[in-house]
């Protein structure tokens, strides 16, 4: 073994056991700043019921939890693969669709929740599978056509149904009787809290979050993720090394398209209603390709920020902007500029600094901060 | 040489490849044994890259057949070529820019243990890999910029490192592409170190599209001459750089440019 020249340089390759390293897989934040941020939404996402009153933080919590998830599964897919689908939502409704429905058709049991995302597992699959077999060969924009046209026919095709998906009304389902708020497991408060049905419902769709977020996270440094980032960097080169292309491709896709399809079926079970407007949209679409790149594109912990940033954004800029546009109520122009009617305004204003301030995200930006000082 | 008796490593028989009206290679047979180093030259736009891209699978032919170790292969993708035992370093340097020297290694590494489609395991888990990787890179004297991006490195390192990825590929047949273009001339040495190494480590069948006549005369078993897209010579060094076809062919259009 030859000495390295630079010893303060991080080096990946030599493993050390442990278990965070384990499962982290090996991929730490390496960045003091990151780690930090990532303990403390980690922390407070976890402390959510007991920390917050009201149902409004505990929302967007959980909203948070199911965004990081589909956010962590479309940079697999953008970011680490270098595949721009716009079907990733369609995954995301299937998901949450197959539990409403099987919810609404079949009772308020276990049973349907299961039946349900098993149904959906199995159609994004296949949906995947094949979107991937019969157009991953085609150049990159002809793929991002395709993944367009399918989501927007299935779309439609969800709005059409309105017998079975409730068109776009959407459906409203009951949970099952722990996920209900009338659910007492302890007969006395948890540090001063009652836990109900509604905090159940919380931790189930917190802790899926973070199994799906940690096996996601394997799954970028596995021998399987490295293809994945080397056919990104050079396609013709890794079929060339002996890594069929389009079978790696096609996983990733599946895969992203199964995790994405999860985060659906929480969300689903969450909002206990599935409709067109809160998985299918097409701005949600372009939320999490937004979110991606503002966290750092092939980072995962990049959705993390990012998902926690937007969604916070999304519920609390307008009552921030509120709260600013009164006080300034006396001087010209400002209050107009920051009423609460604005706030997308400012958050496209927001997108395009950090795009500009951080062409590597976020995380990319922390993690250069840290070996310009090394 | 004993060309009748073994089964040939690789074989091209009729290979053809048209494009519109042009006959970039036509009809070209050959087998190549195994621990034999064969030169492929000729001119400019002969055919020997086209030749070569053929035998990988980056071109599909118009007519004819590939054999490796008498299997034909001629349907075949390149990944499912490569897992056949052919191994292609390109002409023009093609690594993956963004990604260490170690982990482009690593990955032809990994490709040859079959491990791609683990995706449970952490990938540094797989200790041998990168030790296997780490001893190319010692071997083509890029040990020392193991953490260092092809896009930051020489290009007579990035020339090494294109070497390396072969190495690491274990392959039955070696097909170098102009190993030593575009090299510094106190480079060049290291380049043809390896390629002569390779050959007398077992059983390699070596493929070398080169255009200097010093190195092919240095290297070579057996060379073949590629003109206009058609074999013209094939043999041993001395009687086909002495032949007159290839003087005119080849030789004298070199003659005539210096």
């Amino acid at each position: 073994m030859t000495a390295t020249s630079i010893p303060a340089l991080f080096d990946e390759t030599r493993v050390r056991g442990g278990f965070l390293q384990g499962l982290l897989s090996s991929d730490l934040p390496r960045s003091r700043v990151l780690s930090f941020i990532l303990l403390a939404i980690l922390a407070i996402l976890a402390a959510t019921p007991f920390l917050f009153s009201g149902s409004q933080p505990l929302s967007t919590a959980a909203k948070i939890c199911v965004f990081i998830v589909l956010v962590a599964s479309y940079d697999l897919l953008l970011g680490y693969s270098g595949i721009v689908s716009f079907a990733h939502t369609m995954f995301f409704g299937i998901g949450g669709y197959g539990v409403a429905i099987a919810l609404e058709r079949l009772g308020a049991s276990w049973t349907s929740v299961a039946v349900g995302l098993a149904a959906a597992l199995v159609l994004s699959a296949l949906l995947a599978a094949a979107i991937g077999l019969l157009s991953l060969r085609v150049r990159a924009i002809f793929f991002s056509m395709i993944t367009l046209a399918v989501a927007s026919a299935v779309a439609v095709l969800a709005s059409q149904l309105s017998e079975i998906t409730g068109g776009e009304d959407g459906l409203s389902f009951q949970l099952p009787f722990e996920l209900r708020p009338a659910f007492r497991p302890l007969s006395e408060p948890l540090f001063g809290v009652t836990v109900n049905g509604r905090v159940v419902a919380y931790y189930l769709v917190f802790f899926v979050a973070l199994g799906v977020f940690l096996l996601l996270l394997r799954l970028v440094n596995s021998p399987f993720g490295r293809v994945l980032q080397a056919i990104r960097e050079n396609e013709f080169r890794a079929e060339a090394l002996g890594y069929r292309v389009v079978a790696y491709r096609t996983a990733a896709s599946v895969i992203s398209a199964l995790a994405a399809a999860v985060a659906g079926a929480l969300i689903a079970l969450w909002l206990r209603y599935n409709g067109p407007d809160t998985t299918l949209s097409f701005s949600i679409m372009i939320d999490i390709l937004l979110m991606v790149v503002i966290g750092g594109m092939g980072t995962m912990y990049g959705a993390v920020i990012s998902a926690t940033l937007f969604v916070l954004a999304q519920s609390y800029l307008q009552v921030l902007m509120e709260a600013g546009s009164t006080a300034l109520s006396g001087v010209p122009i400002l209050p107009n500029l920051i009423h609460p009617d604005r706030w997308l305004l400012w958050l496209g204003a927001l997108f395009i600094i950090s795009v500009y301030a951080f062409p590597g995200g976020i995380v990319g930006r922390l993690r250069q901060g840290r070996s310009s000082r090394a | 040489m004993n060309l009748s008796t073994t089964t040939p490593a690789l074989e091209t028989r009729g290979l053809t490849i048209r494009f519109g009206g042009h006959v970039a290679v036509n009809d070209v047979s050959c087998r190549f044994t195994p621990g034999t180093l064969t030169a492929i030259v000729g001119p400019n736009g002969a055919g020997k890259t086209t030749y070569f891209n053929l035998v990988s699978g980056q071109l599909r032919a118009t007519a004819g057949q590939v054999l490796v170790d008498g299997q034909d292969i001629t349907g075949l993708p390149p990944s499912a070529r490569t897992r056949r035992g052919l191994g292609r370093a390109f002409q023009l340097t093609n690594l993956f820019p963004q990604l260490t020297a170690l982990e482009n290694v690593r990955l032809a590494v990994q490709s040859r243990a079959d491990a791609g489609w683990s995706l449970f395991k952490v990938w540094n888990s797989r200790r041998d890999l990168i030790e296997k990787a780490e001893a190319v890179l010692e071997r083509v004297r890029l040990a020392d910029k193991r953490h260092v991006a092809p896009k930051a490195l020489s290009h007579g390192d990035q020339r090494k490192l294109e070497v390396a990825l072969i190495i690491a590929m274990e392959p039955k047949v070696f097909m170098f592409d102009e190993p030593t273009a575009g090299m510094s001339v106190d480079e060049v040495p290291t380049v043809l170190e390896l390629i002569h190494d390779i050959k007398q480590r077992g059983d390699a069948t070596v493929l070398l599209v080169e255009h200097k006549m010093d190195v092919v005369r240095s290297l070579a078993d057996r060379i073949i001459v590629l003109h206009n897209g058609t074999l013209v010579a094939d043999g041993e060094p001395a009687e086909v750089i002495a032949s007159p076809v290839v003087q005119e062919a080849y030789l004298g259009l070199e003659a005539a440019r210096a």
